[in-house]
């Protein structure tokens, strides 16, 4: 069965018909993509996929639960993470404390043992730190992690924002936009990021604009136009279909690559 | 070397460090009082800063909960013959549970509307305590008995100055625990973008609430020692200004520094003191220099001066 399922979802605001009867299944462990030209609404379908607005109409489904209209906290609690396309980094704590918050939902202390410091609080801290240094080191942010967040370069504060949401353990993880600000080497590596993450089983909702990224590493691509879905298909699929192209040339493309 | 005391306790040496030299270099007894008030300021704003300066959540309302906790040790002995020291105890208890049933709705609305709302509730608490002069006395307020504590009474400045050294010396330790624990990494995330910790898990509502009731608590023992150390109260101590100077210290010493509510309790404490001299120009002086310290160092004190002494650009 799909890890996540999203069955007719609508969404407007005001008069624009954001998300618009999209229906699309995503199966476990693989890198599923979802395009289109900007305002296609794909960051609209993360912000209804992930909690953080409420669908008008239609479902989604998390593992086979109805998780429509659950807050971003419970849907995280059941596994399901993102990151963002405008960083929403914690300028307040260094690079490893923003990871550490990712832990949050894994610990087990409450505010009265916080409030005194017991030996439970120390121990949960001693472990929250290192759950949170190997998961900076996933995305090669290591030898960052005592700088202050804010201080990262654009695309380090990217890759923070993955290694906070692997920190949280989900099942699925939706990235938007991961390579924007990336050089070529970045994009590489972020590659790489991405494919060990999917080998331990999580499975990666991608939002990307650099289409050789996309066609390189997804094993579906889902394609919006104005709200509603264009197509879906394989890498190869998708490549060929004339309306697709005709969607990107149609419009502006962010990056000014061609899709072909 | 072993390290018997982490690096981060150092604003509580600094407090135990402060309460036991300051006493050599004071020339009158009077300053035992001005010090005794510092110290019963700087709890209640070091509870503030908790909500607000790692947080980020406002509150206009907050000498609500110093009334609350004045009126508790007050009313108490006065009406009902209980033990003062144990009015300071349900006084906590009856600001945490104000706070956690007023912050639920209160704490879901944001920036200017969360300081209007929490204006709102300082507000009703000062207006029940004008009212309700049966119990309170009205608005000329009334009278509290002593604090006893192991059949000695708690009298004077001097014997305050050391309760009020030995409470914040506690309320620092716990704010400084608080911060480095999952709770405290929850608000301060929270503070940056409460999106992005919902998406990790934080339960964002309950944490918020968590922290007003924690900050509730520390106002509200803060207003018990004020009212004590007094022995008079008004509703005056629960009003809008006193809420505002409340603030005015958070901000002034440094928002999300423990450092800074010390010391931004010590200036706006002292400095009315010290201007007394000026007469009828005392509030414009007054004005003038916090508006002269925001424009100087304008992430507060603290904050900036640490800054600067680091080497960076203030
Ligand atoms: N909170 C919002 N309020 C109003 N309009 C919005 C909001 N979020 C998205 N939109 C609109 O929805 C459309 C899709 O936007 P978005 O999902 O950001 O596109 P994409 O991520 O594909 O570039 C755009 O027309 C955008 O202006
Ligand atoms: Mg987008």
């Amino acid at each position: 069965m799909s890890i996540l399922q999203v069955e007719r979802l609508s969404i407007a605001f005001g008069g624009v018909r954001a998300i618009d009867d999209v229906t699309l299944s995503v199966p476990r462990a693989c890198v599923f993509s979802i395009i289109g030209p900007n305002g296609a609404g794909k960051t609209t379908l993360f912000n209804l996929i992930s909690g953080v607005y409420r669908p008008a109409a239609g479902r989604v489904l998390l593992d086979g639960v109805d998780v429509s209209g659950f807050a971003p906290d419970r849907l995280a609690r059941r596994g399901l993470s993102r990151t963002f396309q405008n960083l929403q980094i914690f300028f307040r704590l260094s690079a490893l404390e923003n990871v550490m918050v990712g832990r949050n939902r894994h610990e087990t202390t409450n505010v009265i043992q916080d409030l005194l410091h017991l030996p439970a609080v120390r121990r949960q801290n001693r472990a929250t730190r290192e759950a949170a240094l190997a998961a900076l080191a996933r995305v090669g942010l290591e030898a960052d992690a005592d700088k202050p967040a804010g201080s990262l370069p654009y695309g380090a504060m990217k890759r923070l924002e993955i290694a906070r949401a692997l920190a949280s353990e989900p099942q699925v993880l939706l990235l938007d936009e991961p390579a924007a600000g990336c050089n070529p080497v970045e994009t590489g590596e972020l590659d790489e990021i991405i494919r060990a993450i999917v080998r331990e089983g999580v499975t990666i909702v991608l939002v990307e604009h650099d289409m050789r990224l996309v066609m390189n590493i997804s094993d579906r691509i889902h394609v919006l136009a104005n709200g509603r879905t264009l197509t879906e298909g394989s890498a190869a699929e998708v490549r060929s279909n004339p309306a697709v192209v005709e969607a990107y040339l149609g419009t502006h493309n962010a990056r000014g690559r061609a899709v072909a | 070397m072993a390290r018997l005391i982490d690096s981060r306790y150092t604003p509580l040496v600094a407090v135990v460090f402060v309460a036991l030299a300051l006493p050599l270099i004071f020339p009158s007894p009077f300053y035992y009082r001005i010090g005794a008030l510092v110290f019963i300021f700087a709890l209640a704003v070091i509870g503030l800063n908790l909500l607000m300066g790692f947080a980020g959540q406002v509150s206009l309302g907050h000498a609500g909960f110093l009334g609350i906790g004045a009126y508790a040790v007050a009313i108490g002995p006065t009406h009902l013959g209980l033990p003062s020291w144990f009015c300071i105890f349900a006084g906590a208890g009856a600001s945490a549970l104000v706070a956690y049933v007023v912050g639920q709705p209160i704490l879901r609305l944001k920036g200017h509307y969360l300081a209007v709302a929490t204006l709102g509730f300082g507000l009703m608490i000062a207006i029940v305590l004008t009212n309700e002069a049966g119990w309170t006395g009205g608005p000329d307020g009334m009278s509290v008995p002593r604090l006893v504590l192991f059949g000695w009474p708690v009298h004077g400045s001097k014997a305050w100055y050391w309760v009020a050294a030995g409470t914040l010396a506690v309320g620092v330790a716990l704010a400084l625990n608080l911060i480095d624990s999952p709770s405290g990494r929850a608000l301060q995330a929270i503070h940056d973008s409460e999106v992005a910790a919902l998406v990790l898990g934080v339960r964002v509502a309950r944490k918020k609430l968590g922290v007003f009731v924690i900050s509730a608590v520390y106002a509200s023992v803060a207003g018990s020692y004020l009212a004590l150390l007094n022995g008079h109260i008004t509703p005056d101590l629960a009003g809008f200004m006193r809420s505002i100077e409340l603030v005015a210290m958070v901000v002034l010493g440094g928002m999300g520094s423990i450092f800074g509510s010390l010391v931004g309790a010590g200036v706006l404490v002292v400095l009315p003191q010290a201007l007394t001299g000026f007469h009828d120009y005392e509030h414009m002086a007054l004005g003038l220099i916090v508006m002269g310290f925001m424009i100087l160092l304008r992430r507060g004190i603290v904050p900036t001066l640490g800054a600067a002494l680091a080497g960076r650009a203030p």
